[in-house]
């Protein structure tokens, strides 16, 4: 961060100066600016960075079942998670999780934003079904899908009794849980995909396609060699939104699995408020919410990079 | 010519297939969660799809035997007062950001960026000791108070301010006007699509929110729609399965019809945020 922005000093001081010329300034701005900035940069200040350096410091202490610091032991809290099977699992899960739902996301949201965006009568119809989830919520995301999997009565159980194959029990099974979690999560935000795929997709020149046809290219490698590269900004930004989402996954996971079975879905979120509210064991999970903070913070950065260089552009 | 025609035609159908295949895919889990709503829970676990004892028991049920419409309540006033709340506070800091100088703004500009980059999950631990300090834990400031204002809002609003034309500010400095009227006069209607558009986005955040509410609220007269669910779906109702659908029903519908006209202002407003 900073070493970027002393790298865009200059541009940035053009930008300033333009503005103080466009812009009477008054000398009474600081009285203005504390009026108008003060209250977000309190609130800011006590309900984010105090409470991030906080969980810092918790971090590096013991801590008793009341929260309080007892003994300070440097990073062992963090030398602990990394060598407990425990957590080492619940990152691989983690991450499992976010592959998954990142790919099936991206590759369902493209294959929906490319049909709708076809000229063909009634198409608005395809387009208003397709962004239909956006107004699904998290717990009704979970109450129809719970049903959809239920082993009893569920949608799928019918499916396969139906069609005379074997029922799958999906909650009960770690890798069938996980497909569950993660094909319910890519329901939830594909309304929300479609639609900011639809719209780049539109937006691409259509002279260009009409060149592609004019040489007798297929479709299939239109869609490769125009579209993908010409919505390769959005691309980014969905893949790193979609990323920070499911690093930060709770929802789903309390709703429908609960973390289980035997922490085949316990992932890094749920067991930050795990360990902290029923373990009661917060310097372990103030580590935990630290190395979440850095995953996060990291896939933050690079969206920002990105955007900075698109604004220069 | 006839020949391409007829191919046209064909690649069409199968273009309309694939289209209606996955819409019915999509909706899948509607229409099973809304079928079921209407049916009795013995026929549903019997695994009896095509019963035809189609009522609205189940809804009736959900209204008079459980808190739900109290749940609904408790999520509009939450999720209404944050959003004007982050309209108020996301709006002045950004005005201050484009239209104000002052010493160290970049500084606090870099402090807004770096907040958009933390999670508040981390963050859950000293929150819910500093809201259990301020004696708010199963209110609804508890879940107001440390969302009233968001680093995003500002920085979207900052965008979109900075393209507020120059001769509107102008105009406003030889009138006379004072930061308070430009702001309000001048910035904010001029700026009117963007600040729906965060309105949206908070109203939904907060509508959707479901971590931090489950933390800070222990009974039914705090407790918002998203863990309500949570709550019937725990207690003696559990494999009520007819009055649960009718009740995820019952969430859901207004949201879509909201979506479904708002449509509109959403995808401007997404595409405007995907490529700025």
């Amino acid at each position: 961060m900073l070493k970027t922005s002393a790298t865009d000093v200059i541009p940035e001081k053009k930008v300033e100066a333009k503005q103080k010329s466009k812009f009477k300034l008054t000398a009474n701005d600081k009285y203005y600016a504390s009026i108008f900035a003060g209250p977000s940069l309190f609130l800011l200040g006590l309900f984010v960075f105090y409470p991030m350096f906080r969980t810092l410091y918790i971090s590096l202490f013991l801590t008793n079942t009341f929260g309080n610091t007892t003994l300070f032991v440097g990073l062992e809290n963090y030398v602990k998670l990394i060598s407990s099977p425990d957590f080492v699992s619940s990152m691989w899960v983690t991450l499992v999780y976010v592959v998954g739902v990142t790919f099936f996301t991206i590759a369902m949201g493209l294959l929906l934003a490319n049909l709708a965006s076809q000229k063909l009568p009634g198409i608005a119809i395809f387009r208003t079904l397709y962004s239909v989830t956006m107004g699904v919520s998290v717990s009704v995301a979970a109450i129809f899908w719970l049903f959809i999997f239920n082993p009893s009565a569920g949608f799928f159980t019918l499916l396969t009794k139906m069609l005379n194959l074997p029922t799958i029990n999906w909650l009960a099974n770690p890798t069938n849980a996980m497909w569950a979690i993660i094909i319910t999560t890519v329901w939830m935000h594909l309304g929300f995909v479609f639609l900011v795929f639809l719209g780049a997709i539109e937006s691409v020149p259509t002279t260009l396609y009409e060149a592609a046809d004019v040489e007798g290219v297929s479709k299939h490698y239109q869609f490769f060699h125009i579209t993908l590269p010409m919505i390769s900004p959005t691309l980014f930004f969905i893949s790193t939104i979609t990323i920070i989402g499911s690093f930060k996954s709770f929802g789903l996971i309390d709703l429908i699995t609960k973390g289980g079975p035997t922490n085949a879905t316990n992932m890094l979120v749920y067991r930050i408020y795990n360990d902290a509210f029923f373990g009661g064991n917060y310097a372990k999970s103030s580590a935990e919410a630290i190395i979440l903070t850095v995953i996060i913070a990291f896939f933050t950065y690079l969206q920002f990079k990105f955007l900075e260089k698109k604004v220069n552009y | 010519m006839a020949n391409i025609d007829e191919r046209n035609v064909l690649k069409n159908i199968f273009s309309y297939f694939l289209l209606i295949l996955l819409a019915v895919v999509i909706l899948v889990p509607f229409f099973i969660g809304i079928w079921t709503s209407f049916l009795p829970t013995a026929d549903i676990l019997k695994g009896n799809y095509f019963s035809t004892n189609i009522s609205l028991t189940n809804y009736i049920d959900a209204f008079t035997n459980t808190p739900i419409l109290r749940y609904l309540g408790n999520t509009i006033v939450v999720a209404t007062i944050t959003m004007f709340a982050h309209l108020l506070f996301c709006s002045m800091s950004a005005y201050a950001f484009v239209f104000l100088d002052f010493k160290y703004k970049k500084f606090f500009f870099a402090l807004f960026m770096i907040t958009m980059m933390l999670p508040s999950e981390a963050a859950i631990i000293p929150n819910f000791q500093t809201v259990k300090a301020l004696g708010l834990l199963d209110h609804y400031s508890a879940m107001i108070v440390p969302s009233l204002t968001s680093a995003f809002g500002t920085f979207m609003l900052r965008q979109s301010f900075m393209q507020t034309p120059k001769e509107l500010k102008e105009a406003a400095d030889i009138e006379g006007l004072n930061h308070f009227q430009i702001f309000w006069k001048v910035v904010l209607p001029y700026n009117r699509i963007s600040l729906i558009t965060l309105g949206a986005y908070s109203f939904l955040g907060a509508w959707n929110s479901y971590l931090w509410p489950i933390l800070v609220t222990f009974s039914n007269n705090s407790r918002v729609i998203q863990n309500g669910l949570k709550q019937l779906q725990s207690e003696e109702t559990f494999n009520n399965w007819g009055m649960i659908q009718a009740s995820a029903a019952i969430i859901v519908i207004p949201t879509i019809l909201v979506l479904f006209i708002g449509q509109h202002y959403f995808k401007s407003g997404l595409n405007e945020g995907a490529v700025k």
